[in-house]
This record gives structure tokens, C-alpha cells and sequence, in this order.
């Protein structure tokens, strides 16, 4: 069991010390898929955080109930239904929103981040714990996804923040003077380089977004994260199984990485 | 015998060649030469503005690299020089300055510097670069001009490999036009003359090994033989068109991105010639050289690991395995 921390220090790891998307390497799938814009980015790191939030307060709430044996599709039937509300949220709110995300709004169910953060966390540490710690990996996935979406949309496409009033329109038609993203001023010379909208320039950002990640939080004494064994895993101090004296090799077989 | 010179004692190796990298790398440009000199004649003096384009911000790009990563300097190895220069054979003359080099960047920083500089890199980097610009770019990579055209209005054309895959109706550029390289194409890579003299030269003085080559040439001269149903003149179009030539000379032979065993050498080079005829014949690009080459370039470590050689008096560990359970 980690040691106490304070409230400020559970929601500030989450941004860039154990950030999920560059230092855990979580949720790379949707990372991957919705980067493409920022509007887009947004979107889905604000419903994945909401559902994080909420998940991880009713699973802390649930976690002297749950037996440990059937934890798994315990937790999943808790993130699945807050997604379901989430979803249909979006849906009667935000439609542009639902039908630019497609299948990766309903996908936040099998989102690493969100069963990762219950497994690793909610599920052994307090309420109001759990709920900061929600709160900040879900700022850090948003933030990441942000990062790499702003890259993506600059270089792959000469626009910043396009379609934002899908987003805007929550607040009410034609808020911020029906203000709809920047076009760079260099497009017309310069044309875009499609690559980076493309799923390898999805690929290329991510690298090097996770090397600065890692040169970051070196410079901050942390451990780089690297893909070889469980102690150079920047989630070691919480993780569960290491704890038990297992790694994750034996994680992996019960078929919950995703 | 008092002085102490003849008879040293040392740890092996007592041999060794005079090759340095800057050495190999000099060759590979003199070898690029004369195609060069052909593409300037075939294709207009622009030639000369985008390979200077390329070669300086390659040589620029690895410079800067290299200070701000704070590792020693390398531009004296040539190796920038070489990229460049292959990165502007594998694009049209007709391309956007700017373009070019932002493919030279990309090649020396992404590709090489961030893996570590020379003979670290996971795959070529001019193919990347090239990739990157074709699917970045699609519409200025695929402009062709008209060779000899430049003196007057360059003239638009179609490559040999569209007009084969009957994209367009325009006729087909005889054999002997397309030995010399006058037909639509990359500006490096048209003039089968030139890059023949070349590969040989480097063949000669022993800086490639004919394996990759042969064996990569030899799969396409094969299996196109089988596609075209025989047809000797089929096969020596698409033998000389595209960058087949160019490839498999210059590009695969790439010694960071290639293998070091010789069997493992020949299944590399018909992988590339397969993948190459594959994407040719089948797929919705007309040629598939690079892309051939780049995937290639990932699988090396694995065709190395599975080729590699049994030591002389050990048994395999299945079997090993078997015998203790007997």
C-alpha cells in the first residue's frame, strides 16, 4: 500500500508524473483514433474524464462489497452504465459531438485509463481520494490528448480549434460571435501536410510526445518508463499485483488489457 | 627488435581496412553522379536547385541535431550528404522547394538523429522522408513533367508504371527511351543507364554486395514474368520503370537498414521484390518500391534473428529438449 499522500499531490501526478497517455501508456486506442482535431480531443477527454470521476467514486464507495474474485465485472458493470450516460448526453446535446467520435464514445468503456485507475486505485483507497485521483488522470488524458491533437491539427490540416461550435453549442446557438476555429494564416503558401491526420502521423506525435513526457518527468527524479519490468513502471508504488508479490505478466492472462 | 615496433603485443583484430564511413559514403556519391548529371540534362537545371535544396537542409538539419542533442558533430561522415542526395532522386522536379526540404528535415531528424544518428536508424530515412511527402503531398509528388520538355513549357506526362496499370491512354515510351530515362518519372530515377554504372561502380569497389540487388531485381524480372504470361518486353518495362533500379541498388543496400548475413541478405531482397511486384500488380498505387523497402527495412531484425546461423557442435534446443526426455 502506498503511503498517505495529500489531496493536492493525488490530482497533481495525473498530469505529468504518471500522466496516463505518455508516462502510463494507457488508452492509447482512443488517444490514437480522436487526436485528429482539437474539438474532437476535447470532447473525448471530457466524457472519459466524467466517467472516471464517477466510476471511481462508486467503485471506492463499492470496494468493501465487491468480493476481489468477480471484481473485474463488477467494475465494468459500473464504468459501462456511466457511459451509457454519458453517451446519451452527448447525443441529445452535443449530436456533431456523438458523430464525430462514432464508436469511440461508447469504446470509453474499455478504456484502460478508467478500469486501470480502478484496479490501481479506487478500489483500496478512500472516496475523496479516489474522486481527485479520478479527477486528475482524467485533466492528464485530457491535457495529453489535447497536446497531441494540437500538433496534429496544426501541421496535419492549417486549422486550430476547427468545429469548435460542435462543442460551443452546449452554451447556446452562435455563442462567441459563432466563433469556429482559426485557419493559420501560412496555408495558403505553405499546404498542410496530410501526414499527420493520417494514422502514421498519429503514431510519429505520440513518440515524441511521450520521449518529452519522459525527458519532463526525468528531470523531476522520476523513473522513465520503460516497457521492461514492473519496477521501472511509474505505477509500481500502487499497483495491486506487484503488492501480491505478482507482476504483470499474470495480469495480462486474465484478458483485461485492452 | 629493442625499439619495440615489431613486436607488439595487442588484442585482436591485427587486421584492418582502410574503409572509413566518410570513405563509403564518398563513393556512394560519386556513384550517384553521373545519374545526377542525367537528370539535369533529361529534366532542366531545377534538378540541380532541388538536390542542393535536400542536400544542404540534410546536412543543416543533422548539424543542428547533433548541438542541440549535445552529441559530436557527424556532417564530416557524409552520410547527410548521401541522403539527401538519394531524397531528391525519389522526387518530381517539378516539386515545391519548401516541400523538398521539409522531407530533408524529416529524414535526418526524425528518422536518423532521434534514433541515435548513423547506423541507428530502424529504416531509411530518404524512403521515409519520401513516404511522408507522398502521403502529405499527394497531388506535388505525383506531378510528372515531361523529360527534355524544359528548355521550352514543361510539359506534363504520366510514368510508364501509370500508363502500364492504364490510369492513361498515352503510349508507352520504348525500350530504348526508357533505358536512356526519357520518360516522366522521379528525376533520379528514370535513367536505367546511369544507375546501372552506378550500382556496378559501388559493386566494384566492394562498398554493396551483389546480394540484395540480384536478388531483389531477379524476384521482379520473376514474378512479372509470370504476371505478364512470359512476356519478355513486359518485364523489362517494369524492370526499368519506377525506382526498382534505384531501390535496389542504392536504397536497400543501406547498411544500418539492411542485413548483415548473407542468406539473410537474399531473403531481403526478395521481400522487397515481392512486396514491390505485390503492391504493383494489386494495389491502388502504382508503384511500391519505397513502400516495399521501408517495410522490409522493420522485418530485418526478425529475418536476422531467424536466420542466424547454428554454432558448429551445438544441437537446437527442441531438439536438445527431446533428447533429455528420451
Amino acid at each position: 500500500m502506498a503511503e498517505k499522500k495529500s489531496l493536492g499531490k493525488e490530482f497533481t501526478k495525473g498530469l505529468i508524473a504518471e500522466n496516463p497517455v505518455f508516462r502510463l501508456v494507457l488508452g492509447t486506442c482512443p488517444t490514437l483514433a480522436t487526436s485528429t482535431s482539437v474539438v474532437n480531443a476535447l470532447g473525448m477527454g471530457i466524457s472519459a474524464m466524467i466517467v472516471l470521476v464517477c466510476s471511481n467514486i462508486v467503485i471506492s464507495l463499492l470496494r468493501k462489497v465487491i468480493p476481489s474474485k468477480v471484481r473485474i465485472p463488477a467494475y465494468i458493470v459500473v464504468i459501462a452504465s456511466f457511459v451509457t450516460i454519458v453517451q446519451m448526453i452527448v447525443k441529445a446535446f452535443v449530436p456533431a459531438l456523438d458523430a464525430a467520435l462514432g464508436v469511440f464514445l461508447p469504446l470509453i468503456v474499455v478504456n484502460c485509463i478508467i478500469l486501470g485507475r480502478a484496479e490501481a486505485f479506487a478500489g483500496k483507497n478512500s472516496v475523496i481520494a479516489s474522486a481527485v485521483d479520478g479527477l486528475g488522470m482524467g485533466v492528464g488524458f485530457t491535457i495529453a490528448l489535447c497536446c497531441m491533437a494540437s500538433v496534429r491539427e496544426i501541421l496535419g490540416a492549417g486549422t486550430f480549434l476547427a468545429g469548435a461550435q460542435n462543442l460551443l453549442v452546449l452554451f447556446g446557438d452562435n455563442v462567441l460571435n459563432g466563433f469556429n476555429g482559426f485557419t493559420l494564416p501560412w496555408t495558403e503558401v505553405f499546404n498542410p501536410m496530410t501526414v499527420f491526420i493520417l494514422a502514421p502521423g498519429g503514431f510519429l506525435t505520440f513518440g515524441l510526445l511521450m520521449a518529452c513526457a519522459n525527458k519532463l518527468a526525468e528531470s523531476k527524479g522520476k523513473p522513465r518508463a520503460e516497457l521492461g519490468g514492473c519496477q521501472a513502471c511509474p505505477m509500481a508504488k500502487n499497483c495491486a499485483l506487484l503488492a501480491d508479490g505478482k507482476g504483470c505478466s499474470e495480469e495480462k492472462k486474465e484478458g483485461e488489457q485492452v | 627488435m629493442v625499439d619495440g615496433k615489431k613486436l607488439l603485443v595487442s588484442a585482436s583484430p591485427h587486421l584492418r581496412t582502410k574503409d572509413t564511413t566518410r570513405g563509403i559514403m564518398l563513393d556512394v556519391v560519386i556513384a550517384l553522379i553521373p545519374t545526377l548529371v542525367a537528370a539535369v540534362i533529361l529534366f532542366g537545371p531545377r534538378v540541380l536547385a532541388v538536390t542542393a535544396t535536400t542536400v544542404i537542409t540534410a546536412v543543416l538539419s543533422e548539424f543542428l541535431a547533433r548541438k542541440v542533442m549535445k552529441r559530436h558533430n557527424t556532417i564530416g561522415d557524409l552520410s547527410a550528404v548521401v541522403t539527401g542526395l538519394i531524397l531528391a532522386f525519389n522526387l518530381p522536379v517539378s516539386i515545391p522547394l519548401w516541400m523538398a526540404a521539409i522531407g530533408s528535415f524529416f529524414a535526418i531528424v526524425v528518422v536518423k538523429q532521434m534514433f541515435g544518428g548513423i547506423g541507428q536508424n530502424f529504416a531509411n530515412p530518404a524512403i521515409v522522408a519520401r513516404i511522408v511527402l507522398l502521403l502529405s503531398f499527394g497531388q506535388a509528388m505525383g506531378n510528372w513533367t515531361a523529360p527534355l520538355s524544359w528548355k521550352t513549357d514543361a510539359v506534363s506526362t504520366a510514368t510508364p508504371l501509370a500508363i502500364l496499370g492504364g490510369e492513361t491512354a498515352e503510349a508507352l515510351p520504348s525500350l530504348y527511351h526508357m533505358f536512356l530515362g526519357i520518360r516522366g518519372g522521379c528525376l533520379g530515377e528514370t535513367c536505367s543507364v546511369t544507375l546501372i554504372i552506378g550500382g556496378l561502380y559501388l559493386l566494384a569497389r566492394r562498398v554493396i554486395s551483389y546480394k540484395i540487388p540480384v536478388a531483389f531485381i531477379g524476384t521482379v524480372a520473376v514474378v512479372m514474368l509470370i504476371a505478364g504470361k512470359g512476356d519478355l518486353e513486359f518485364v523489362a518495362y517494369h524492370l526499368m520503370s519506377g525506382g526498382v533500379l534505384l531501390g535496389a541498388f542504392f536504397m536497400a543496400t543501406d547498411y544500418s537498414t539492411s542485413p548483415i548475413k548473407s542468406n539473410a541478405k537474399i531473403v531481403f531482397g526478395i521481400g522487397c521484390g515481392l512486396l514491390t511486384c505485390l503492391i504493383r500488380l494489386f494495389a491502388s498505387l502504382p508503384e511500391g518500391v519505397s513502400f516495399a523497402i521501408l517495410i522490409m527495412n522493420l522485418l530485418v531484425p526478425h529475418i536476422e534473428t531467424i536466420m542466424a546461423p547454428k554454432p558448429f557442435g551445438t544441437v537446437k534446443e527442441k531438439k536438445a529438449k527431446e533428447g533429455e526426455a528420451k
